[in-house]
């Protein structure tokens, strides 16, 4: 496997406009021959085949709800950093390179994070153009908060709905492209493969989830913007459709899957209650700039929240943090809530949750200025909990949020196989190890409006356009093993549903390879996912048939893929014998609990490349070379 | 059965859109009161799959009332009992012990079934589509400081922009009247300075589309207002009515 960065060479703040000049250009003229698949339709998926449209390209678009303004993207509470200093408090491009850098603890690329700080201001610029009504303060200019760890307030919002916002926009400038007939898109289709012709990605098998037709598309360029594989755990604040199969499959086609075992575990979420549970919603981490994390004093006090005096309270945060305190990182965040719970100092019913409080923030602003910025959150909270956050502390607990691992992509945002490129959070990303928040939201759009746009060009203008034809046999047989994969599974005839399999899964995985991470338990993990795997295919059940619509076939097939590619995580968490950021292994801390790295043997990327079935994937490294910024063991105190 | 629910449910089941439907009653039993009504609805349909039979269809994905994908009209009403709630946001202590819940899909000619509670909303991209915008392209864009907006305007087109198109206003409608949806874009963006210039070219075209769509006419019952989760006030139709008033006089 080819692992080529193609990373420009000169000083880093140079990098991105020395490129983009030497970047290939499409001839305008030629732009309306090229056709490129775009597979998503979220920030990154959606402004992308806007901004291609835009360009003069033609573009196919696939996204498996039943509308592109359904992604996921829609549930991002917080907001979406940028480094426009409006603030006037010290930020600036390279604050929030160097804030990216650390916050990842050291394993992304410097140069993909430079370009992504500097393209953040247009982003917003754009945003606002487009419609997206941020929040602004009285004299009517854009207003900013601070967010999870930083210290400066660069982060914009439109309440506690940005991603809706966003999402919007992007929205309505596809709808534009599609009224104008530059996008095709297509709803309610799941892409189930990628083709591979002539060593290069040359389309894609869809499934028509009304009609059940399964049909191959060619084209010059494939994109995936597919999201995330949260939904690994099963539980977790991503949406119920939320899945790995468009990455999984183009990584069995030859595409690398870089570092899986990178995932964010948001330390705000409902906690859990029973079992029955079908997902985990999250608080938005907005609230800690307000609210203060504590658990009781004394193991096992069951006293209700507001009859435990102050000195009683830890609020463990603030006390080991002192300068950072509830605004840590989210991994730091999130294994101190579990380290006070398996201390036995829990609360929640399960004794898995601690206590998020609005109590001072509210006698010091006021109920009104509290409503008005966490007004809907409060408001879901209660919905979900029929507790009122106004009046007694919120209980949360970490969840299964983001994953920074993804498909391996080069500076241009392909993968290695030529053609196919990856965005959003379906890429590899810019976040190493953790992903600082408010975040996900301006990589999306960064990669979607004002990277992939160009770099595309540089592939499409060596290749040559035309390629639309989908008779070939590489088509055929993609097509056929869709179909033959629908046909086993509707065969089987079982007992059990696919979410039974998907939650035992996904509880083994969290388990095993969730907030903490072992040797013994990662390789217990590694031996049971393939004996559940097997009774899957044994014992699931699927009614119903392949033709029309079917959300219980769809399940099985989206969970297939997860019982795979479980796998690949707990093997990518056992083979990195070290902790950074959201992967702490228990093997390697320091004296006081925190993540130690171990930068002489695992400052690269692990990339896996598929050797077939039932065989054990290669694992590839790229280096990570750091030039700018100094490797430093991450200091919250 | 510790504090379950023992509920019968009636529900809407429809082969697809050729199919004249009829409702069938299913038992949802010991259903603990803190799930969510898609849960309870999952934990049927887990019944219907191990023991053979096709599972009741509906959707939905975020289910953190945001996405807009689920539906349902839940004893008439869209998004069941509770305001300012979707049906993914409803949860199942609004019940009581025994109740008999019929569940049908949101009915339009606009948003015919495709099979059991799914319908399809895809009139509403359309009407998006004709001008739900503002045209501009990536890159043109000038510093977002270059125009403030007040406070108040931006806070109100906020209110409008919360729309999560999921059809409730139509469904609620005895005339199948998208005016509440196609009224909140409208508001958004002709509260914000980047919306003035294709202000009244975008109420005429969306109007037009609706219109196309087959949606009804607003006859000023406010049952969409009622009815939708993110309580969109009704104000946005008066707005949307101006705005294609001195379009059509200016034509
Ligand atoms: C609850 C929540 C809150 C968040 N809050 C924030 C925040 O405040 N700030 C921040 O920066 N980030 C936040 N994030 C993270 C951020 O929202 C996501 O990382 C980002 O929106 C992902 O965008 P995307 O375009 O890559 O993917 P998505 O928005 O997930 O879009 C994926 C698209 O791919 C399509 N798709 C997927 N699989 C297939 C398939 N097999 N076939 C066809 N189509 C497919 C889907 O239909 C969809 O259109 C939050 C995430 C969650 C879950
Ligand atoms: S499932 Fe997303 S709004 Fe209900």
């Amino acid at each position: 496997m080819q692992l080529d960065a193609k990373i420009p060479s000169g000083p880093i703040a140079e990098k991105w406009d020395k490129h983009r000049f030497n970047l290939k250009l499409v001839n305008p003229a030629n732009k309306r021959k090229y056709k490129i698949i775009v597979v998503g339709s979220g920030l990154a998926g959606g402004s992308a085949a806007a901004t291609l449209g835009e360009l003069g390209y033609n573009v196919d678009c696939f996204c498996f709800q039943d509308s592109p303004r359904r992604a996921h993207s829609i549930a991002a509470q917080g907001g979406i950093n940028a480094a426009k200093n409006y603030q006037n408090d010290g930020d600036s491009v390279y604050r929030l390179f160097y804030d990216t850098v650390k916050g990842g603890d050291y394993r992304s690329r410097e140069a993909n994070v430079h370009r992504l700080a500097q393209v953040s201001v247009n982003i917003i610029d754009q945003c606002v153009a487009q419609g997206v009504p941020f929040a602004r303060e009285y004299g009517g200019l854009l207003a900013n908060r601070s967010f999870g760890g930083a210290q400066v307030s660069r982060t914009f919002y439109a309440r506690g709905q940005t991603g809706q916002q966003l999402l919007l926009g992007a929205y309505s400038a596809l709808s534009r492209q599609i009224s104008v007939g530059q996008v095709n898109m297509h709803t309610r289709h799941e892409m189930l493969d990628i083709v591979v012709q002539d060593g290069r990605a040359a389309g894609i098998v869809t499934r028509n989830l009304i009609t059940g037709e399964i049909r191959s598309h060619a084209a010059d360029a494939v994109v995936l913007a597919t999201g995330g594989y949260g939904n690994v755990f099963y539980l977790s604040t991503n949406a119920k459709g939320c899945n790995v199969t468009a990455t999984y499959r183009a990584y069995k086609k030859g595409a690398g899957f870089a570092n899986p075992c990178y995932t964010q575990i948001h330390p705000t979420c409902i906690p859990v209650k029973g079992d029955y549970q079908s997902k985990l919603t999250l608080m938005s981490e907005s609230l800690r700039n307000d609210g203060r994390v504590w658990v009781p004093l004394n193991k096992g006090d069951k006293r209700p929240p507001d009859q435990i005096p102050e000195e009683e309270r830890d609020y463990y945060l603030e006390r080991k943090y002192p300068s950072f305190g509830n605004l840590v990182p989210r991994d730091v965040a999130s294994r101190n809530a579990k380290l006070v719970c398996d201390d036995g100092r829990g609360v929640a019913d399960s004794g898995y949750g601690v206590y998020l409080d609005f109590r001072d923030a509210i006698n010091r602003l006021g109920e009104d200025a509290i409503r008005a910025r966490y007004g809907n959150l409060f408001h879901m909270y209660q919905k979900i909990t029929a507790d009122n956050p106004y009046k007694t502390p919120m209980k949360i607990y970490p969840a299964s949020h983001y994953t920074m691992g993804g498909l391996w992509v080069d500076y241009n945002l392909m993968s290695n196989l030529p053609g196919l490129h990856v965005i959003g959070e379906a890429n590899f990303s810019d976040h190493g190890s953790n992903r600082l928040g408010a975040s996900a939201l301006m990589q999306g759009l960064a990669d979607g409006y004002f990277v992939l746009p160009y770099t595309i060009g540089q592939y499409l203008a060596q290749h040559g356009y035309g390629n639309t034809d989908n008779t070939g046999e590489a088509f055929k047989d993609a097509e056929n093993e869709a179909q033959a994969r629908i046909d086993k599974l509707l065969s089987i005839n079982g007992k059990r549903t696919p979410d039974s399999f998907h939650r035992e899964m996904g509880k083994l995985v969290w388990d095993k390879c969730g907030m903490a991470r072992n040797e013994a338990g990662l390789k217990e993990a590694i031996e049971k996912i393939p004996a559940i795997r097997a009774e899957f295919w044994e014992n699931v059940a699927v009614v119903g048939g392949g033709e029309g619509i079917n959300a219980n076939l769809e399940r099985a097939g989206r969970v297939a893929d997860f019982l795979e590619f479980g796998e690949l995580l707990c093997r990518d968490a056992l083979e990195r014998r070290e902790s950074c950021g959201g992967h702490f292994r228990e093997e390697h801390q320091t004296p006081e609990g925190e993540a130690l790295r171990d930068d002489e043997n695992f400052c690269h990327a692990a990339v896996w490349e598929y050797q077939g079935q039932n065989a054990t994937p290669k694992r590839h490294q790229e280096e990570m070379t750091f030039e700018n910024v100094k490797l430093t063991q991450r200091s919250y105190k | 059965m510790s504090g379950g629910l023992n509920l019968t449910l009636r529900v809407w089941r429809q082969n697809g859109p050729g199919d004249k439907g009829r409702i069938e009653e299913y038992q949802a039993k010991d259903i603990n009161p803190n799930k969510s009504f898609l849960e309870m609805l999952d934990v049927v349909n887990e019944g219907l799959i191990t023991s053979g039979q096709d599972p009741i269809e509906f959707d939905h994905d975020c289910r953190e009332g945001i996405c807009g994908m689920c539906s349902l009209v839940i004893n008439g009403n869209p998004h069941g009992p509770e305001r300012g709630t979707t049906t993914c946001q409803l949860h199942m202590r609004s019940f009581s012990d025994g109740d008999v819940i019929t569940i049908e899909p949101f009915r339009a000619g606009a948003f015919p079934v495709l099979k059991d509670l799914m319908v399809d909303r895809s009139a509403f991209d359309r009407v998006t589509q004709a001008g739900g915008y503002v045209s501009i392209r990536t890159g043109a864009a000038p510093d977002a400081h270059a125009t403030p907006v007040g406070k108040e305007n931006a806070d109100a087109a906020f209110d409008a922009a919360t729309c999560i198109g999921c059809g409730a206003c139509v469904a609620a409608c005895k005339n199948a009247s998208a005016m509440l949806f196609v009224g909140a874009k409208v508001t958004h963006l002709s509260l914000l300075p980047q919306g003035q210039p294709e202000r009244e070219e975008r109420a005429r075209n969306m109007v037009k589309q609706m219109d196309e769509e087959g949606f009804g006419n607003c006859t000023n019952q406010y049952e969409c207002e009622a009815a939708c989760p993110k309580e969109i006030s009704r104000n946005v139709i008066s707005n949307m009515n101006g705005d294609f008033l001195l379009a059509s006089l200016r034509k």
